[in-house]
């Protein structure tokens, strides 16, 4: 067969010549004192190749030359890594799509016409600082109640001393690769941050390192997690469901399980 | 002491306690549901009676009653202090909010369920606990079934409150394994399993009793004598 | 200005231990009463900070982001060097080092180099120990790979995300210190200026950015682990947010810039799609180990890639390298695919682009190997272009990744000002003209683990300071300074937005200081950057205030500084008379087009010193010697 023939057929769509006109009802607020409203706007020529967070720079360029102050959201790696980014679109944390952050979210998702609605995340814990933007600091507070391995540096074992299993390394891994991007709070109707807490807890207690403190981890991550005023998981999942990383619920039964061994033994 | 209280107050705590209470009113459904099938003895309610007087006067059996109704207020307790808390958690609400796309009704509703449930105790236990057990009465359990199930709306309302429950179970049982940390991938499928059993296979046992009374079984002379004691 | 490395005497084995011996202590007890402010948080800062935390030193971490965990450093896919030798193929920490001074193209630091190298098997230790979830083989223990070319299999990795397990560690033990108490950590503070009193570096003026008040902070050394700066091209696959702010600031106030010039291009990027483009985004360029990289023959061939027959089709690296074919350098590569579309032979809508197919692979050994080497690559790739690589070729483009130039250190990583030490991506140090895959996480945690908190408890062990406090006129002058700065940016009040101006820059440096440069190109670059950053500072428009959160205003700074970096850029590579590494200069070139270096007149670190906004950045050389590792030429034909 010849080379050219593998790809006979499929048509090599370049970028693409469909525009859209899209309004835009976008969550502005001042400061954290502020109470904040939506504001509507039009925004044309659209092209469904653009990225979300393109879109809205768009509609920052128009904002700005009309002497408006543009929109401000958190964004930085817009590659889906950095965990800044987080947008309620149209009732969804990071917007259409599975296993995504809003800044690979693309505008092809939607289609011309479209009214779309984009609020920050709704919690607590999560103060609004600006229009899109929110304080997250919350989540560092918890990481920092017990979230590490107490190595000091310098002081650790050859990498190879202690053998781990693929299986468990890999299943750590899948909690390890959360991003602390808060999408499971967003997503959550209790503003639960379980699953991040879970992933933590998770990684470190299914890794022998993470083995001698696991029981106070457990304990002060969750009591941390419960003053800061996050809500209480109710097993819905759509943490899980939301979750750009597609993390597990599974690990907030091993959370769970941590922090009972804890409490009880 | 010190450190149930502090179990208690986690956010986790609160869900063990209902997880584990709510799992000890699904085992007493199940003796519930054995008790109550005696009632299509079609011997006019003669076992059913025998079984009736036989809880009441085991003194394990009444031990087990009280631990089973404070079952239910630690679990409609808890489930309050926590929905409190979950409202507080979000103090503005989105103006948009697609939980539907992504959690199922049945876990998007346990409050509600919880609500109706609640409700449907209440007459519940008006209509054949506070006669039989506190107040008194001339009839017997059965005649009182009997009498009651001959209401259509009252079936109805039975009906509907476990249509109800089958959803609250739904989400419940197998949310119980969960937050007591007890889920793992490969027993899913028992858990799957069993789970349905308690949703679905034991709200429908219950359904069956009006069902079976308001169509097909009118009370009989000799089931009313033969009740009376 | 005498620039004096201070690389330790004796053979390079023995150089840092030797070294590390004669670096005078830190009373334990006394380390609390030492600030050290250290500026950015991501692999070497929160490294740098959690270690001399954990030391006992009073440590004030800065970051623009509101976490830690945000930094660049967590996009890094490929790997961490270190020579374990687990893979029992021949590697040594000697190995590592030869490699590595040989991939930077002999314009980098034999000593560090070596240092890095001996340094580099600790870092994954600590980890492991932290907790960081390497790829492991089915014994359990750790697995490595080959990387970018590397003949030894010494790269440790997690999945395509190492960057950001290791980050995430070296962000646990930030926090680990924060929670003990030796660490304050300040989020949304942008670094504006650096304090130096009586010579030596004593603080830093940082804007809050959430209210916009200038804040001052006093130290008794300061640390800037604040990354590269090749966002001055607009289009790279730094963060948006990735600035050079701190460092050129540091650099106005007297430190020296080291080899401004040497910028990394990387092969295997997703085209630019349109003029909305905000940044590009990095594909791991192990891609090219299976995929075959074509253009069309014909100029301007707008026939959908699976028309165009095989006769019609140039596989040029093929052509032109046949021994290394598809895995020729990361700069050859790049420079390649350059000419291509120069030419008129690029693909896609933009022509800037060039096939990267998989087809020939998928063929041979089945789209389920494919799709397990490179799945989710081929994912992100679909994600963003709405194209299937397994369906159709891949489109790529060279971008923009990294910059091995930035302050200049010496061995200690002190920058020329005394108390000012540069660690990261934001020194110049160990990568000499270019980086190889793999080092550049290598770097960051060497720096920050292993280097710094011992060389800095020197610094602070036989220096003498003044005590001093934030209302002192230093620090009122810089507060003063960058105020009016902030508040000239938000009254101009122009047509053109700051993405424009740096939309308009990243061109004029793509086009004259990118992959291959002129000599007429680059006095182009010299003439237009400064008549560009005159309309900038004319035309310019940033709305809000400046006391308030401003991201316009934060961007409008950022820019400011690059149009300065950018010229500074222009003018090492404009003196930079021969190709080496990442810079790659038309009239230096053999006869088959590769770099041609000239060790005769180049063997230097160029660092530049600043010398007021009218007058130009004057030349101090540090001479480079090559003792263990003799400079050949690359060839790879």
């Amino acid at each position: 067969m010849q080379k050219s023939d593998f790809y006979r057929g499929t048509i090599h769509s370049l970028a693409s010549s469909t525009i859209m006109n899209l309004t835009l009802k976008i969550w502005r607020q001042r400061n954290r004192d502020d109470a904040g409203k939506f504001a509507t706007y039009q925004i044309s020529n659209v092209s469904p190749d653009m990225s979300f967070l393109e879109m809205l720079d768009v509609l920052n360029v128009d904002l700005i030359k009309k002497g408006d102050e543009p929109v401000a959201f958190d964004h930085d790696c817009r590659e889906g890594i950095c965990g800044s980014c987080g947008l309620m679109v149209d009732g969804r944390a990071h917007g259409p799509g599975r296993g995504v952050a809003t800044c690979q979210v693309h505008m092809r998702s939607f289609r011309d016409g479209d009214v779309v609605v984009i609020e920050p995340w709704r919690a607590g814990p999560f103060p609004v600082i600006k229009d899109l933007i929110v304080d997250r600091t919350s989540f560092d507070r918890i990481m920092q109640a017990g979230g590490y391995v107490s190595v000091k540096t310098g002081g650790a074992p050859d990498g190879n001393a202690i053998p781990i299993s693929k299986h468990v390394s890999d299943e750590a891994f899948d909690a390890a690769a959360c991003i602390g991007c808060g999408a499971c709070v967003a997503a959550c109707p209790n503003s639960s941050a379980m699953l991040f807490v879970a992933a933590k807890i998770s990684h470190l207690a299914l890794l022998p390192q993470g083995g001698p403190e696991r029981k106070a981890r457990a304990l002060r991550m969750v009591e941390q997690m419960d003053k800061e005023g996050f809500g209480n998981c109710s097993n819905n999942y759509a943490c899980e469901a939301e979750c750009p990383k597609e993390i597990s619920v599974a690990h907030i039964a091993r959370l769970n399980r941590e922090f009972l061994k804890a409490k009880l033994t | 002491m010190n450190s149930l209280v502090s179990f208690y107050r986690s956010s986790i705590g609160k869900k063990v306690v209902m997880s584990l209470t709510g799992l000890f009113l699904c085992l007493f459904l199940v003796e519930h549901l054995v008790g109550n099938l005696l009632l299509f003895a079609n011997d006019g309610g003669h076992l059913y009676e025998e079984y009736s007087q036989w809880l009441v006067s085991n003194p394990v059996i009444r031990v087990i009653e009280v631990v089973l109704f404070a079952s239910l207020f630690g679990h409609a307790l808890s489930a309050l202090v926590v929905w409190i808390k979950n409202r507080r958690a979000r103090p503005v609400k989105y103006a948009k909010y697609r939980l539907d796309e992504n959690a199922e009704l049945a876990s998007r509703i346990t409050m509600l369920g919880g609500s109706v449930i609640f409700l449907f105790l209440v007459v519940h236990l008006w209509s054949f606990f506070v006669p039989l057990r506190v107040t008194g009465t001339t009839m017997t359990a059965y005649q009182l079934v009997v009498q009651k199930f001959s209401d259509p709306w009252f079936c109805a309302f039975y009906l509907f409150a476990l249509v109800v429950l089958g959803y609250h179970l739904k989400h419940g049982f197998q949310s119980a394994f969960q937050t007591l940390g007890l889920m793992h991938k490969k027993y899913q499928w028992l858990l799957g399993l069993t789970a349905f059993v308690f949703w679905f296979v034991l709200p429908a046992g219950f359904a069956s009793l009006p069902v079976y009374f308001y169509f097909f079984s009118p009370p009989t002379p000799s089931a009313v004598v033969l009740g009376v004691q | 200005m005498k620039l004096d490395a201070k690389i330790p005497d004796g053979p390079i084995q023995q150089k840092w231990s030797n070294h590390r011996f004669h670096l005078k202590l830190v009373n334990p007890a006394n380390k609390r009463r030492y600030t050290i402010l250290v500026v950015g948080t991501g692999l070497a800062g929160a490294s740098a900070s959690a270690t001399l935390g954990e030391l006992g030193y009073n440590v004030l971490a800065f970051s623009y982001h509101e976490s830690p965990r945000r930094a660049h450093s967590i996009a890094a896919q490929g790997g961490i060097n270190a020579p374990k030798n687990y893979s029992n193929d021949g590697d040594s920490v000697w190995r590592l080092f030869h490699d590595t001074v040989k991939g930077g193209d002999y314009r980098a630091r034999e000593g560090n180099v070596y240092r890095l190298a001996e340094v580099s098997g600790s870092i994954i230790d600590q980890c492991v120990a932290q907790g960081v979830p390497f790829a492991r083989d089915y014994a359990g223990y750790l697995d490595n790979r080959s990387f970018g070319g590397a003949q030894v299999a010494r790269t440790f990795y997690a999945r395509g995300q190492t960057g950001q397990q290791l980050l995430l560690g070296a962000y646990s033990a930030l926090v680990r210190q924060m929670d003990a108490g030796t660490v304050k950590f300040f989020d949304r503070r942008e670094m504006l200026d650096l304090v130096i009193i009586d010579g030596q570096a004593r603080g830093i003026v940082a804007r809050n950015m959430i209210n916009g008040i200038m804040e001052s902070y006093v130290a008794d050394a300061v640390v800037l682990a604040t990354g590269g700066y090749s966002n001055a091209f607009f289009l790279s696959t730094n963060a948006k947010a990735s600035n050079a702010t701190a460092i050129w600031r540091a650099h106005k106030k007297g430190a020296l810039f080291g080899n401004p010039c040497f910028t990394q291009i990387h092969p295997t990027c997703i085209p630019e799609s349109g003029h909305y483009q905000s940044k590009l985004t990095l594909m791991s360029e192990s891609l090219r180990n299976d995929g075959r990289i074509w253009v069309s023959k014909k100029k301007g061939d707008k026939r959908p890639p699976g028309e165009i027959p095989e006769s019609d089709r140039d596989y040029y690296l093929e052509r032109l390298y046949p021994a290394f074919g598809n895995l020729v350098p990361r700069d050859v590569a790049s420079r390649r695919a350059k000419e291509m579309c120069d030419q008129g032979y690029g693909v896609g809508s933009t022509g800037q682009a060039v096939h990267l197919d998989f087809s020939d692979s998928i063929k041979r050994l089945g789209r389920s190997v494919i799709q397990e080497r490179y799945g989710n690559l081929f994912d992100m790739y679909k994600q963003i272009t709405a194209e299937d690589p397994y369906q159709t070729p891949m489109r790529i483009y060279p971008a923009v990744h990294y910059t091995m130039g930035g302050l200049w250190v010496d061995y200690d990583l002190m920058s020329t000002i005394p108390g000012l030490y540069v660690i990261g991506e934001a020194n110049f140090s160990d990568h000499g003209a270019n980086r190889l895959g793999a080092s550049a996480l290598m770097q960051g945690l060497a720096d920050g683990y292993f280097i710094l908190p011992y060389t800095i408890g020197d610094y602070l062990a036989s220096t003498k300071f003044r005590p001093v406090k934030n209302d002192h006129r230093e620090f009122k002058k810089a507060e003063t300074e960058t105020e009016r700065m902030v508040k000239k940016l938000v009254s101009i009040n122009g047509k053109k937005t700051v993405d424009e101006f740096h939309r308009e820059l990243g061109k004029i440096m793509w086009d004259h200081v990118g992959m291959a440069r002129s000599r007429a190109g680059l006095k182009k670059a010299l003439k237009l950057i400064p008549e560009l950053k005159s309309r900038f500072w004319k035309e310019v428009k940033v709305t809000g205030t400046d006391l308030d959160l401003n991201v316009e205003l934060e961007k409008a700074g950022r820019v400011a500084d690059y149009f300065e970096l950018g010229e500074l850029m222009a003018l090492d590579a404009l003196h930079r008379e021969e190709s080496c590494g990442g810079h790659f200069r038309e009239e230096h070139q053999t006869a088959e087009g590769e770099a041609k270096r000239n060790d005769a007149r180049f063997s230097y670190v160029a660092a530049w010193e600043y010398r007021g906004p009218k007058k130009s950045a004057v030349l101090r050389r540090e001479p480079l010697k090559f003792e263990y590792a003799k400079p050949s030429q690359r060839s790879y034909k």
